[in-house]
């Protein structure tokens, strides 16, 4: 598809270009939705490894002695007691308690013992987060003596690779000099990228990911991106690797019951409704939101986020209504056929009265009406090893 | 069928017109090769039951992939006189053969002007060129 040259490009652009990566826009950068099949690129993600570029992922970078304290005050989770390498999942809410992003939060030392922090927002909301903590920082805070906060953004400079699957450790080991096998889930570390091709250079790598498997995100510079990315697919021919596009990135984290900004998440949705209650410490540092959160929590909730698994073949998705008795009870916030259930599957919100394991509802798809049940979420769980 | 013999309409239908034997025209119909590449993933394909009356340019059917779901627009009025019910439960021979075992469904023509509007197979691999 012909995409306009205004969109964004991550440092790999022209390799996906070469390699028959489908481009679309996505949230203002030129993405590859696909180089093949999404079916095949989601089925060797669960069963072997594939690799993503996120680069559009907004990389934002905190410094100093204040840096602590001033995302504790910016964040809904605890940061000031992470532990070196620890990275948390979070959100930013604003004044009202409405969700204006979900994050990840990581805590590193760069190779002089600095410390500092990665905030990884999505490429839909970067822009907005950044005025956000703007608004937050004022000059004479970030150079209070003594607790000053060097704040930058550091998309551009680093390309992020998702490295998903269970052979992720297999294929990324010998690039890092980091014990993979010994790296908890939500831990990372600044690492040094072992490819002649990498010039020396540091990056950072972390077991976390957006599908459900297990798997790493490894932020590399972009200078050398597109050298690290070809030996990773070098190096993984043995293990059946495949580049994945963002489809299956979606189809993914759907199937791992993972809300998605702009779908699940949005500012008119605070994070108890969302059943993101766990990532909100309401106890702690006062953050925007957190008077509003505490209210809402004491409240009985007007809706919830439920899963919905269809027992026909047709796809519900954004939009589509839920029907309880011909009564519309909500909405669906996303939805995509599962390749591994084999079957539609779909999230969105519906009154909290409704939301019940089992029962059975009617999707409004494109004017006829389809049944489905309401499901536990997450649709899909990894076998752990060993556990 | 030949592809290059073929007609054309915008939403990616391939249309081929033969004479029945009460001389009546039919069309057959199914989907390009060059639409099937760029939905992939194929799950569901619903097409409707014969004697259905048709409208060009109008939805009789959709085909749902991963993605995103699509209308399969009518490249004629008419009235649907055949579906292809096995193309339904063999999505993977659909994609395969899209101009053999894979057409969607044949259509007895209710006004042969109609044909006009379609375009051959030069001016169809145009538009492609254009939207790839």
């Amino acid at each position: 598809m012909n995409t306009p040259s205004a969109l964004a490009r991550t440092p790999l652009y022209d390799w996906h270009c070469a390699n028959g990566g489908r481009m679309i826009d996505f949230a203002g950068w030129s993405m590859p939705v696909q180089y093949g099949s999404i079916m095949d690129e989601h089925n060797t993600t669960r069963s072997a490894v594939g690799i993503t570029d996120i680069s559009h992922m907004g990389r934002l970078r905190f410094e100093g002695p204040g840096a602590a304290v001033f995302l504790a005050e910016l964040l809904t989770r605890r940061v000031a007691d992470m532990a070196l390498g620890q990275v948390r999942y979070s959100l930013v809410t604003n004044e009202a308690g409405g969700i204006l992003d979900d994050v990840l939060v990581g805590y590193y030392h760069n190779s002089y013992g600095q410390p500092y922090y990665v905030l990884v927002v999505n490429a839909s909301n970067r822009l907005k987060i950044v005025k956000w903590i703007q608004d937050h920082l004022s000059e004479e805070r970030a150079n209070k003596p003594g607790e000053e906060i060097l704040f930058t953004d550091v998309t551009s400079l680093w390309a992020m690779f998702a490295i998903q699957g269970p052979m992720s450790v297999e294929l990324l080991q010998p690039l890092v000099d980091e014990d993979l096998a010994m790296m908890k889930y939500y831990r990372g570390a600044q690492a040094q990228i072992l490819h002649p091709r990498a010039q020396r250079q540091g990056g950072i790598v972390s077991r976390t990911g957006y599908t459900g498997e297990d798997g790493f995100e490894l932020s590399v510079g972009a200078t050398v991106a597109t050298a690290v990315w070809e030996a990773l697919l070098e190096q993984g021919k043995s293990l059946g690797v495949l580049p994945t596009g963002l489809g299956c990135r979606d189809t993914l984290r759907l199937e791992a019951g993972m809300p998605l900004y702009g779908h699940e998440l949005s500012e008119s949705i605070n994070p108890i409704e969302a059943g993101l209650t766990f990532a909100c410490h309401l106890v702690g540092y006062d953050f925007p939101g957190r008077d509003a959160l505490l209210a809402i929590k004491d409240k009985p909730l007007s809706r919830v986020r439920i899963g919905l698994e269809s027992t026909g073949r047709r796809v519900a998705r954004e939009g589509a209504a839920i029907l309880l008795n011909d009564q519309k009870i909500g909405e669906v916030t996303s939805g995509t056929f599962s390749p591994t259930l084999q079957r539609p599957i779909a999230m969105g919100y519906i009154g909290a009265e409704h939301a019940e394991v089992g029962r059975e509802v009617l999707l409004d798809i494109r004017g006829r009406k389809e049944s489905a049940r309401i499901v536990e979420l997450p649709f899909y769980s990894r076998q752990k090893k060993g556990k | 069928m030949t592809p290059e013999k073929l007609l054309y309409s915008k939403t990616h239908e391939w249309v081929h017109v033969e004479t029945d034997a009460a001389g009546a025209k039919v069309a057959t119909v199914g989907l390009s090769t060059f639409a099937l590449k760029a939905l992939t993933d194929l799950v569901f394909l619903d097409l409707p039951e014969v004697g259905t009356d048709v409208t060009a340019g109008s939805p009789f059917g959709e085909i749902e992939s991963v993605k995103a779901v699509s209308d399969l627009n009518s490249p004629v009025d008419g009235q649907i006189v055949e579906v292809n019910t096995a193309v339904v439960d063999d999505l993977e021979g659909l994609a395969d053969d899209p101009y053999g075992a894979g057409w969607l469904v044949k259509i007895k023509i209710a006004d042969e002007s109609g044909l006009a509007h379609l375009m051959d197979h030069a001016a169809y691999q145009k538009q492609c060129e254009c939207e790839g």
